[in-house]
């Protein structure tokens, strides 16, 4: 294989980006180990890596990844259905979306998280309030790319519906929607991140469920290998629900 | 008003005085002013104008895109109110839908019309292979060229079998040669299927190479100002454009055409200038 077949590879794109990361992790190995970086800031990468075993048989790590995964998996849900239709909502009626795209709009920049005491009162210390948490932070970038895919949809495929005749619901199914997917899944994506951060962040402050509550823990007793590697599985959730909505997208849409 | 007609008694389509206008905060535009024209069954007429003469705007009404017109559009003696199950259309932009493949672009009107998955897959790739396109019915658009789009679009038209096929500068986007021979492959297909066709077109060429009769418009408002007919034989293709009586048409039409396209040149640039003096 040349070099120039190799860089356009994705196999070639998967070593690079494995290599950048290894090279990254010895950098800071040898900062650490040389005095620059100071070890009761960041831990050694070998002592993060070396605390996983710890952390698995010791502080139920994947147990409580399996959590923090089915909370983003409700509010991932949510956002799907409640988000998609509030936007397909919003394209539909105009008057609505003149009315209401600003407040949305705002919603996405608002520090929900900060929210947290109301959710507690109207939820309780439950799985239930960091779902929702999770969700009312994701749902601004949901509608919002929502909206903009369905109305992002070309005028000559809708007059190509129209020149055969679909009724609305096909037009919505069989053109609006796949045309918008691209924009949804952007959207999806953004969703989820939010999501994401406002899970883990409310497991942590309200000290319940799963990775956050660990870090939490973690973070108190001063154990920082344990706290970092709790850290690797977030991250972890993140690579898997970004390769999961990668695959259902090109699942949904071939073509783009 | 200039009537282009066709014998009555094979009539398919008429078009009867039909005008559109557009409201502006200037007053109404005519966009199309008393325009009648009738197309006889297995006919390929061209309608050729300067831009902006209201070919396109005569194309939506004809489909049933575009009402508020006054006048009448029938199809065999039935009045056309809105989009019609005999009138196909074609577009001028790039109009296949890209997470579809080939064949599944060419069978959405039979999956619209409900027709089962195996049987409306199978007759989809009859129209593919119609246009030529045998061996791609898996391909996605992304993965055609810009020719080969605008036949599967074609081809998803054929496929709803209309009885008009109506189609708006669909090479518009191509190149000159592409042009040409998609032309040939859409006039063996007419010829195949005695397929009634109304071609909006601003392309002198490719009126002559197509058309039995060429219709010519003019610059706003656009009427119809005159009709040729083009005697060139049957069975026809682009080879027609190296014969005398190809380019006595085409100087025939041009001499027509010349005046309405210096008038929407001239009115084109007083525009500007009118724009400019009110910044």
């Amino acid at each position: 294989m040349t070099f120039k077949a190799f860089a356009a590879s994705r196999a070639g794109a998967r070593i690079v980006g494995a290599g950048t990361t290894v090279a990254v992790v010895v950098i800071v190995e040898l900062l650490i180990r040389g005095g620059v970086i100071n070890p009761f800031i960041v831990p050694l990468p070998s002592a993060i890596v070396g605390s996983i075993p710890r952390i698995v048989a010791e502080e139920h790590v994947l147990q409580r990844f399996w959590q923090t995964t089915q909370e983003i998996v409700w509010a991932g849900l949510l956002l799907t259905v409640f988000g998609i239709g509030f936007g397909a909502l919003l394209y539909r009626f105009r008057l609505l979306r003149m009315a209401c795209e600003t407040w949305v709009a705002a919603l996405a920049a608002a520090p929900i998280v900060l929210m947290y005491p109301l959710f507690l009162v109207i939820f309780g210390r439950s799985a239930t309030t960091i779902v929702m948490i999770g969700f009312a932070a994701g749902l601004a970038p949901v509608i919002l790319k929502t909206v903009e895919g369905l109305a992002g949809t070309r005028r000559v495929l809708l007059d190509v519906g129209r020149s055969f005749r679909v009724s609305p619901a096909q037009q919505f199914r069989k053109i609006l929607l796949p045309a918008a997917l691209p924009a949804i899944f952007v959207g999806l994506r953004l969703g989820l991140i939010f999501a994401m951060i406002n899970i883990v962040g409310v497991e942590f402050l309200i000290n319940f469920g799963g990775l956050g509550q660990l870090i939490n823990e973690l973070a108190e007793r001063y154990d920082l290998p344990g706290t970092y590697g709790a850290i690797l599985f977030v991250i972890l959730v993140s690579i898997v629900f970004f390769d999961v909505t990668e695959r259902v997208e090109r699942w949904l849409r071939p073509g783009k | 008003m200039t009537i282009a007609t066709a014998a009555p008694e094979s009539r398919l389509l008429d078009v009867s005085h039909i005008v559109k206008r557009f409201p502006t905060p200037e007053g109404d535009i005519v966009a199309v002013d008393d325009v009648s024209l009738s197309i006889a069954a297995g006919e390929f007429v061209s309608i050729i104008g300067p831009s902006g003469c209201g070919k396109s705007t005569l194309f939506n009404i004809v489909g049933g895109l575009l009402g508020g017109y006054d006048g009448k559009v029938t199809v065999a003696g039935e009045t056309v109110s809105g989009t019609h199950p005999a009138i196909g259309m074609v577009f001028q932009e790039e109009s296949t839908f890209p997470w579809r493949t080939v064949v599944e672009n060419v069978a959405f009107p039979l999956e619209i019309a409900g027709i089962a998955k195996a049987e409306r897959l199978e007759r989809a790739a009859h129209f593919v292979s119609l246009v030529g396109l045998q061996g791609f019915e898996r391909r996605l658009p992304a993965e055609l060229s810009g020719g080969m789009r605008q036949r599967v679009a074609i081809a998803r038209t054929l496929a709803s079998e209309p009885r008009i096929l109506l189609m708006d500068e669909p090479f518009a986007a191509l190149d000159e040669q592409t042009r040409l021979l998609l032309g040939d492959t859409v006039l063996r297909i007419q010829q195949e299927l005695k397929q009634t066709t109304l071609l909006i077109t601003h392309n002198l060429t490719e009126a002559v190479q197509l058309s039995d009769r060429v219709l010519v418009m003019t610059y706003r408002p656009g009427r119809l100002k005159r009709t040729v007919a083009i005697d060139l034989p049957h069975p026809r293709d682009s080879e027609v454009l190296s014969s005398d009586a190809f380019g006595h048409y085409v100087a025939e039409i041009w001499h027509d055409l010349r005046e309405e396209a210096s008038r929407g040149i001239v009115d084109a640039e007083s525009r500007v200038r009118a724009g400019g003096a009110k910044r």
